[in-house]
């Protein structure tokens, strides 16, 4: 099943995809384009990956690490789909980051790799968006880079387990302004969903509604004002963004 | 938030209620820059860091390391003994955006001991979260005192020993500059705590001690470590 959180005439609602766009419990079915959607989850720790896939760290010039390179993000930088993410004013590179999205379902301790996926309530798609121009090298990546207002669209839905036959054979495709600009694959992560699961839950306790980005491939652009940003994950959807101008 | 984790233990959380997020500052007491850069004998551009910090330096403690004071915390297994970052948080008491230093501590509700637990690691260079974020390493205490009130020093009690005094009158940032600086680049929302740094060499502590960190006028924040 996917699921939504969308706001419709003033109030918050649940909805579930519908062939004409979203079912609400209620039973009124609504097209996408006349909700305002929400991150899919009410979401708690925010982990995310940085080159986990090995053609994106050679393209950033790195050898793949070791061991995960987890980073943290607050709640300020969540934001919908078909949301706006601003880009400062006088920045060179901002580029998106297609992200497969692993949502926690229930608490996890010291889990093997062998047994972690049961502890996955579903997956959706972020686009963790960076500004590269803000990089510094302490606890890299930095939070002026990362922790941006708005800056790491979340969803349209919550695709449950059973939706996804197996997490790491997942096609991956960014589109700006309708041009193919980043494909990949899930099979190309350096630290798979399981082992990610693995390794957090060795050292502290997730929680039903911690999120886990992990992480991108290669082929990211700069994308200025104005740009609309589609990706796509197979059997997930499209998280649609659009990069607008920092008013300030 | 989350309670302590080890079962049977009381409700410990910080009474004044659940932060939002927390972010801890690096580099932020003056002797903790000095300190890294002495590590690297002064020379940025050919060390791992390139250069010296510009923008904050934040890092974020996770909901399950908030616990209050009285909790237990584990010591992880092969980890002698975990750093004791004592320090003040400033809770955030309206949404914070773009603030000028100047008006910054209007929207600061108060301040608070917090104990910014952290397994000892030399490198700064990439995220912290396997040292920072572990299951109740960051006890906050119940009590807070307006920022007007607070003080430039806190004790570290090990036990019955005083092992640390920290002091804060080098801060690169003070409370109302940091304030300023962070929330150019992100917004601090009602009830986030943003701490203003822990010392260049924060005391060390086993499993079997108990933590006390005191401020005049307030009650102890107590951490009682025990092995894992």
């Amino acid at each position: 099943m996917k699921t939504a959180r969308v706001l419709y005439n003033g109030a918050v609602h649940s909805a579930i995809a519908h062939e004409q766009g979203l079912l609400l419990a209620d039973g009124r079915v609504l097209n996408e384009l006349d909700v305002i959607w929400l991150p899919p989850v009410e979401v708690g720790t925010i982990f995310a990956l940085g080159l986990n896939y090995a053609d994106h760290s050679r393209e950033l010039g790195f050898k793949p690490p070791n061991e995960p390179l987890v980073f943290m993000k607050g709640p300020n930088t969540l934001l919908g789909h078909d949301g706006q993410t601003p880009r400062p004013k006088g920045v060179k590179f901002m580029h998106y980051e297609c992200e497969l999205v692993v949502v926690i379902g229930q608490r996890a301790q010291r889990i093997p790799r062998e047994q972690a996926l049961q502890y996955v309530a579903g997956y959706t798609i972020a686009n963790d968006y960076a500004v590269r121009d803000y990089l510094e090298n302490f606890y890299r990546p930095n939070l002026r880079v990362k922790n941006r207002d708005a800056c790491t669209p979340l969803g349209p839905w919550l695709s449950s387990v059973d939706e996804v036959n197996d997490p790491q054979n997942l096609a991956l495709v960014t589109r700006v302004n309708g041009l193919v600009t980043q494909r990949g694959s899930t099979r190309d992560m350096v630290f798979s969903v399981a082992y990610l699961i693995e390794y957090l839950s060795s050292f502290m306790t997730l929680e039903p509604g911690d999120i886990i980005l992990t992480g991108t491939p290669d082929g990211v652009v700069d994308c200025p004002v104005g740009s609309v940003v589609e990706c796509e994950i197979e059997g997930l959807g499209t998280l649609r963004s659009c990069v607008v101008d920092d008013k300030f | 938030m989350q309670t302590a984790l080890l079962s049977g233990q009381p409700n410990l959380l910080p009474p004044a209620g659940a932060p939002g997020t927390l972010y801890g500052s690096l580099l932020n007491q003056g002797a903790q820059l000095d300190a890294l850069a002495s590590s690297i004998h002064g020379d940025w551009g050919t060390s791992v860091y390139k250069a010296a910090p510009q923008a904050p330096v934040l890092y974020i403690k996770s909901r399950n390391t908030f616990v209050g004071s009285g909790a237990k915390v584990l010591v992880p297994a092969g980890c002698d003994a975990v750093e004791i970052g004592a320090t003040w948080g400033l809770i955030i008491g309206k949404t914070a955006c773009r603030v000028s230093a100047s008006q910054a501590l209007e929207f600061v509700s108060g301040i608070v001991l917090v104990n910014d637990l952290s397994i000892p690691h030399a490198s700064v260079h990439r995220p912290p979260v396997r040292y920072r974020c572990r299951d109740g390493f960051c006890p906050i205490a119940g009590q807070s005192l307006p920022v007007t009130d607070m003080l430039p020093e806190l004790s570290v009690w090990l036990d019955q020993t005083l092992q640390q005094t920290v002091r804060f009158a080098r801060l690169l940032r003070s409370p109302a500059q940091l304030i300023a600086d962070v929330s150019a680049f992100m917004t601090l929302q009602t009830g986030d705590i943003l701490h203003v740094g822990v010392d260049a060499a924060p005391a060390l502590a086993r499993a079997g001690q108990q933590v006390r960190i005191e401020a005049q006028g307030l009650a102890p924040l107590v951490t009682n470590l025990v092995a894992a």
